[in-house]
C-alpha cells in the first residue's frame, strides 16, 4: 500500500516484566496530520521512539516510509525527521547555524541548504536576530524554528513529541499553521500533545491507555461513538472511566 | 564525508563560545607550569633557622659565618641553652637548629673528631631533608678546606650529598607530569562532558534519530578535542623549552606521535565515560575521582612509584599516565627512541583497545 506512510503491526515493547506499549495497531496515510494521544506513562513516547528507530521493539512489525524499523532502521532515518519532548536545538549556537548544522548531518547539498536556510529565516522573522543565540530567544520562536528545522530536509514522516508544551496560545496557533501548511505539502505529521483542542485539528486521533490504544478515529466519529461533544470528554472517559461514573 | 564536516563544525562552535571554558583549557597549561617551575621549586631560600653554640670558639665561629653566608638559611635566633630548643620549633619559628657540643673546636684540634647536632622541623618532610642535606653539605666543605689547610685528617663524620640541588631538575620531571595531567583533563574529561551534555540536554536523541552513525557521531565529537589537547601539549613544551631550557634530547617526531597515541587512548577513556554516565556531573566526578586522582598520585608524577607499597605499585599498572610518563621522561631527558620504550607504547595501545571496545559494547545506538 504505498499511501500509507506508518503501517504498524502488533507492535510491544516490556521493559522487563513491564509492558510499555501493548500489541498496538494503525496506519497512517501520506499527509495526513495524526494526533497519537494518551495520559503521561500511556506509553506515547516509546511507541513514538520505537518508530524513530531509537528503540528496538520487543515484538511485532512496522514499516516507516516503506521500510522495517528493525532492521532498515537507517533507512528510516534518512526519510524522518524528529522533534523531541525536550528542546532540540543548541542553545549556544544562532538559529542559522542550527538549521545548517541539521542540514549538513542529512546531507543536504550546500547550495540547497544555502538558499532554503535564507528563505525560512524570513520566513520565521528571523533575519534580525541572525547573529543571536536562540538561548536569548523565546520559546514559542524556539519551538517553530525546531519544527521547521525537523522538517527542513523535507522528511516524508516526522514526528513531534508534544511540541507545543510550555507555549502561549497565539504562538501554539501559528504552530499548527505551520504543520498543516507541511501536511499539506505532503509530509506525514506523526503528533503528541496533551492539548485536546489540538487534537481537534488532526485529520485522526488515536487514544492510548496502559500501553494500548483504546480509540482510533477522526475527531468526528470518536464523539460520535462516545456520545459527547468534546475530545476532552472522550479521553476523559478512556483515561479515567471511574471518574465518568460518578460523573 | 560531508556530514562529518558540518559536525565537527557544530562542534567547534560549542567550544568557541564558551569562551570562559576555552580561556581556562588554553590558559591551565600555561598557569600550571609556572606555578610547578617558578613557585613551586625544590630549592631552599632563606630558611630560617636558629643556632645553639655551646663552644663558642674559632671553628665554630667560623662555620657558623659559613652557613650563614649562604643564601640558603637566614638566622633566626642564637640561643644560649639547649632548653630554648623546643620552644622556637613550637612556636613555628626556625625549621633548623644546629648545635655545637661544648669545646667543639678543641675536641677537634686535639681528637680530630667533634660533634654538631643537627635538629630540623619534619612536619614538612621535604624540606627537613633539604636543610639536612645543605647544612651536611655545608659542614662537609668547611671539613675539607680545614684538612687541606692544616694536612691533618680532621673528622667531624659528615658525608652527604645534595639530593635536590639542582633548581631545574624539578623542572625536568614536573613538564612530563604535566603534559599527562593536562591530556589527561581536556581529552578525557571534556569529552566527557560535551557527550554527556548531549545526553543531558535531549539533543543526543535527536542526533540518533537522523541517518549519522553512532560511531560518526561520537568520532566528530572528540576530533576538536584531539586538536585541543595537542595544542596544548605543544604549548607545555615549547614553555619548557623556552622558559625552563627543559631539553627534548630524543626525537621530535616519536615524542609528537606518542603524545597523539596518549591522547586517543584518554579520548577513549572519556568515551568510555560517557558511555557509562548519563549526567554531566556524574561524567565530571567520575573523570575526576576515576582519573585524575589516580593520574597525579599513581602515575610517578609525584610520588616514586618504586617507594609505593606492592599494593598501590600494582594499582599504578593501571594508570596510563604512569607508562606514558615513562616514555616521554624517555625520549625528551634521557634521548631513547622506540627501541627502548616499545613496551610502554604497546601498553597505551592496548589500553586504547580495551576501552574503545568496552566503549563499542556500552553504546547503544538505540536507546535501550
Amino acid at each position: 500500500m504505498p499511501d500509507n506512510s506508518i503501517v504498524v503491526d502488533r507492535l510491544s515493547k516490556k521493559f522487563g516484566e513491564f509492558t510499555a506499549v501493548n500489541e498496538i495497531s494503525f496506519e497512517t496515510k501520506k499527509g495526513e496530520i495524526f494526533g497519537f494521544l494518551g495520559a503521561n506513562g500511556a506509553g506515547k513516547s516509546t511507541a513514538m521512539k520505537m518508530l524513530c528507530g531509537l528503540l528496538t521493539p520487543t515484538s511485532g512489525k512496522a514499516t516507516v516510509a516503506g521500510y522495517d524499523i528493525a532492521s532498515q532502521s537507517e533507512r528510516v532515518k534518512r526519510r524522518i525527521g524528529y522533534m523531541s519532548q525536550k528542546f532540540s536545538l543548541y542553545q549556544d549556537l544562532t538559529a542559522i547555524e542550527n538549521i545548517r548544522f541539521y542540514a549538513g548531518i542529512y546531507g543536504m547539498a550546500d547550495k540547497d541548504i544555502k538558499q532554503q536556510s535564507d528563505r525560512l529565516m524570513q520566513r520565521l522573522n528571523l533575519v534580525d536576530y541572525a547573529n543571536v543565540k536562540i538561548e536569548a530567544l523565546p520559546l514559542g520562536w524556539k519551538q517553530k524554528l525546531a519544527f521547521s528545522v525537523a522538517v527542513f530536509h523535507r522528511p516524508e514522516i516526522v514526528f513531534l513529541d508534544e511540541p507545543t508544551g510550555g507555549v502561549d496560545p497565539v504562538t501554539r496557533r501559528d504552530f499548527w499553521e505551520m504543520i498543516t501548511q507541511t501536511a499539506a505539502e505532503g509530509t506525514t505529521i506523526f503528533v503528541t500533545t496533551h492539548y485536546m483542542d489540538e487534537a481537534e485539528y488532526c485529520d485522526r486521533i488515536s487514544i492510548m491507555v496502559d500501553g494500548k490504544i483504546e480509540a482510533l478515529g477522526t475527531p468526528e466519529q470518536l464523539k460520535t461513538n462516545f456520545a459527547v461533544s468534546t475530545i476532552d470528554e472522550v479521553f476523559i472517559c478512556l483515561a479515567r472511566p471511574d471518574a465518568n461514573k460518578t460523573n | 564525508m560531508k556530514k562529518f564536516r558540518a559536525f565537527v563544525k557544530k562542534e567547534f562552535y560549542h567550544i568557541t563560545r564558551d569562551w570562559r571554558t576555552l580561556i581556562i583549557l588554553l590558559g591551565m597549561p600555561i598557569i600550571q607550569i609556572m606555578l610547578f617551575g617558578f613557585a613551586i621549586t625544590n630549592e631552599i631560600k632563606d630558611a630560617k633557622i636558629a643556632i645553639l653554640d655551646l663552644a663558642r670558639d674559632e671553628h665554630s665561629t667560623v662555620l657558623i659565618d659559613k652557613i650563614l653566608a649562604n643564601d640558603y638559611f637566614k638566622l633566626e635566633a642564637y640561643l644560649t641553652h639547649s632548653r630554648e630548643i623546643e620552644p622556637v620549633f613550637r612556636k613555628g619559628k626556625v625549621k633548623e637548629v644546629i648545635i655545637f657540643e661544648p669545646g667543639f673546636g678543641a675536641r677537634l684540634e686535639k681528637e680530630h673528631s667533634a660533634n654538631i647536632q643537627i635538629i630540623a622541623d619534619a612536619s614538612d618532610p621535604n624540606t627537613a631533608t633539604m636543610l639536612l642535606n645543605y647544612t651536611q653539605a655545608i659542614i662537609g666543605n668547611y671539613q675539607a678546606e680545614q684538612n687541606e689547610l692544616q694536612h691533618l685528617p680532621f673528622s667531624i663524620g659528615i658525608h652527604s650529598e645534595m639530593f635536590y640541588n639542582n633548581e631545574l631538575k624539578g623542572v625536568y620531571l614536573f613538564v612530563p607530569g604535566l603534559i599527562a595531567i593536562i591530556l589527561m583533563l581536556v581529552s578525557a574529561m571534556m569529552t566527557s562532558i560535551s557527550i554527556t551534555k548531549e545526553k543531558e540536554l535531549g539533543t543526543m536523541e535527536i542526533l540518533l534519530a537522523t541517518p549519522m552513525k553512532p560511531a560518526v557521531i561520537i568520532i566528530a565529537k572528540v576530533i576538536p578535542y584531539l586538536i585541543l589537547s595537542f595544542i596544548n601539549a605543544v604549548i607545555i613544551l615549547l614553555l619548557g623549552f623556552f622558559v625552563f631550557h627543559v631539553p627534548v634530547h630524543g626525537s621530535l617526531l616519536l615524542l609528537l606521535l606518542e603524545m597523539i597515541l596518549f591522547i586517543l587512548t584518554v579520548l577513549s577513556l572519556g568515551i568510555f565515560i560517557s558511555t557509562a554516565t548519563s549526567s554531566q556531573q556524574v561524567a565530571l566526578m567520575a573523570s575526576l575521582m576515576g582519573l585524575m586522582l589516580p593520574t597525579i598520585l599513581l602515575s610517578g608524577f609525584l610520588f616514586p612509584v618504586e617507594n609505593m607499597p606492592l599494593p598501590l605499585q600494582l594499582i599504578s599498572n593501571m594508570v596510563p599516565a604512569k607508562w606514558f610518563i615513562i616514555i616521554i621522561k624517555g625520549i625528551m631527558l634521557k634521548g631513547v627512541g622506540l627501541a627502548i620504550v616499545w613496551k610502554e607504547t604497546l601498553i597505551l595501545v592496548g589500553f586504547m583497545a580495551f576501552f574503545i571496545l568496552l566503549s563499542v559494547k556500552k553504546f547503544k545506538p538505540r536507546l535501550a
